[in-house]
């Protein structure tokens, strides 16, 4: 893990094809016929699906594709209807989030999960793995664990610091604003060491201003050598920081590529932003959109 | 109106056995609640199963009483993971529904007829701590001046306190380490701690234990002081009292749950004892409420009490403001 695994990632990232579901040269995440339906929708849908190692890849689509349901399933917060994948060449159907937070696969939430009574120093003490002070009865012996308690503390000052956090080292986590809890909690899952870090909509509700730093700390991740997914709307973000671009909609794969090949890729703009996305809408002919509507409820009429 | 002997009451009863049960009950409350986020509402459940533990075991199977009281705690353990391992995977609501419906189904069992050879039914079991009263080092009343302990009540009042006290120094440890940030954690966000790594379910299991532990103990102490245990003793009111101690105190603290306690019984006597000596003499005419009634207003006056309370003080009395304030955000 380090900067030239990321290099090679990226390069060898050149030579995969534009087709979803396309191989990759050495994927950290394989995942066949993933499905996940909630009564009649079908919310995940996935034939195949790898992730490369040492590179940051932004999954996208519209509102519902999803996206998160996916990430769930990957995570093992939520229980697929079939499909397997592996991480590291480890099966990982069936087993519970928390085995596989600890092979290396950590992620973060969507609405940021800090823990609000807690303070950020204490938050962050929380993620360090394997700790002798966690366990029932060596609690009871503060020598056993100090010594270990220690290290992670300094370990945890020292991420504190690059996410720039450190002047809040001492408040409760609940008094964080939102930009400054999505940064605890990318911060706290580097407390675990991960190899692969899942990151849900890191920019939502973040201000321009720390847009850009969070945009800093997200590509250092990976120039440390650790593999980054990510979910995001935010368009700039993923031009600005992806190698590697998925889309989905409406739960199936639709098309994979370099961000610049995706950004303009007709079919995916159409099935993003929809196909009236460039029009003025003042411009729009309310009777010809109209027509269409109706026309379109006649189809599903007969389909019916 | 003998002021004298009503605050002298209070003050015996805030200090003496009925404070020490609800004492222990509330920290192995604030265990589950406090600490963790479990609403376990079946506290009389674990008091029951370890109080009728060591009183069968001595008094119907005629086995020493160490071992009854291993008995009782073994029960406690049974209970918690007969409740955990279907619930605690669930929401929280889950739990809450089943150990207050189980504590129910508990006292109903002791209390049956089919099993009144093992459990004595609605008569209980007596005659199962003379081991306990045999080690008294009292041989008289002790005396405090304001109030004295009969030699029996003051040796349940030593042993009390001293478990009460151990029970605070355990808390205090195990919530200062590593263990104890992990229940927290679990209290503000369980997803956030699974997804750390950490076995969620497993900690849970543990806190509910643990708890249940010292549920058992303030079960032991109910049974030892009064020398019998009877099913009516372990309804479900004992668990709210005990909630009632534990926010009263201030949950999520160490010594929450004992001042609360101490508290909540200082109140309870005190204003049994005011409003019963005042409708005796007649300071409250019969026509506004007789001397029956009389003894049940302070039950409303602790409920007034803690609603005022929760609204103008919801942290308890060692409470910590500003994590209250965080939740308004």
């Amino acid at each position: 893990m380090d900067v030239e695994t990321s290099a090679t990632g990226r390069e060898a990232l050149a030579s995969v094809p534009n087709t979803p579901g396309a191989p990759k040269p050495d994927p950290i995440i394989v995942g066949d016929d993933i499905t996940r339906t909630f009564g009649g929708l079908t919310a995940v849908d996935v034939e195949h699906l790898e992730i490369q190692r040492g590179v940051i890849t932004a999954l996208i689509g519209p509102n519902g594709a999803g996206k998160t349901t996916l990430f769930n399933l990957l995570t093992g917060f939520d229980k697929p209807d079939s499909g397997d994948w592996s991480f590291n060449g480890h099966r990982l159907a069936g087993l519970p989030a928390f085995k596989v937070a600890r092979l290396g696969m950590v992620r973060t939430f969507q609405l940021t999960k800090v823990l609000s009574k807690l303070t950020v120093i204490e938050n962050m003490r929380l993620g360090a793995t394997g700790q002798r002070g966690e366990r029932f009865w060596l609690s009871l012996l503060p020598p056993l664990w100090r010594p270990q308690e220690q290290e992670n503390t300094e370990r945890a000052d020292e991420l504190l610091r690059r996410f720039k956090l450190d002047a809040k080292r001492e408040d409760f986590a609940g008094s964080l604003s939102g930009g400054q809890r999505k940064l605890l909690e990318m911060a706290r899952a580097l407390m675990v060491d991960p190899e692969l870090i899942m990151l849900d909509e890191p920019m939502a509700g973040v201000n321009p201003a720390l847009k850009q730093s969070l945009l800093g700390h997200v590509k250092s991740l990976r120039d440390e050598g650790r593999t980054v997914l990510f979910v995001e709307h935010d368009m700039d973000m993923v031009r600005d920081i992806s190698d590697w671009v998925i889309v989905m909609a409406q739960g199936k794969i639709v098309a994979e590529g370099r961000p610049e090949q995706i950004m303009s890729d007709p079919a995916v703009i159409d099935a993003y932003l929809g196909a009236h996305h460039d029009a003025d809408l003042s411009e729009l002919d309310a009777a010809s959109i109209e027509a269409e509507a109706s026309a379109e409820l006649d189809q599903e009429a007969k389909d019916d | 109106m003998d002021w004298g002997s009503i605050f002298s009451n209070a003050m015996a009863s805030a200090l003496g056995p009925d404070a020490i049960v609800y004492a222990l009950a509330a920290i192995g409350l604030n265990v589950h609640f406090g600490y963790t986020g479990l609403l376990n509402f079946g506290q009389a459940g674990f008091m029951a199963v370890a109080a009728y533990g060591l009183a069968a075991s001595v008094a119907t199977w005629g086995l020493p009483f160490w071992v009854g009281i291993a008995i009782g705690f073994g029960a406690a353990l049974l209970l918690a993971l007969l409740l955990g391992v279907p619930t605690l995977r669930l929401r929280a609501d889950y739990l809450a529904i089943a150990t207050i419906a189980s504590a129910e189904i508990l006292r109903l069992v002791f209390g049956s007829v089919t099993l009144s050879d093992w459990f004595g039914g609605s008569n209980g079991r007596q005659q199962f701590a003379d081991t306990f009263y045999d080690l008294n080092p009292y041989s008289s009343r002790l005396d405090f001046g304001l109030f004295s302990f009969s030699a029996n009540d003051a040796w349940v009042f030593t042993v009390g306190w001293v478990l009460v006290a151990l029970s605070c120094l355990a808390v205090w440890s195990l919530m200062r380490s590593p263990w104890g940030r992990v229940l927290k954690s679990i209290r503000e966000d369980e997803d956030a701690v699974r997804s750390l790594g950490k076995n969620v379910f497993s900690y849970k299991m543990q806190a509910l234990i643990l708890g249940g532990m010292f549920g058992a103990l303030a079960g032991f102490m109910l049974a030892i002081k009064q020398q019998s245990v009877i099913p009516t003793d372990y309804a479900t009111d004992i668990t709210f009292f005990a909630y009632t101690a534990l926010l009263l105190g201030g949950a999520g603290r160490v010594l929450g749950p004992v001042i609360g306690a101490m508290i909540f019984w200082f109140l309870m006597t005190f204003l049994g004892g005011f409003f019963s000596s005042a409708a005796s003499i007649d300071l409250i005419p019969d026509v506004v409420m007789s001397d029956i009634q009389a003894s049940l207003v302070r039950f409303i006056l602790v409920g007034a009490g803690l609603m005022a309370l929760m609204i103008f003080r919801p942290q308890g009395i060692f409470g910590d403001r500003r994590e209250i304030a965080i939740d308004g955000r």
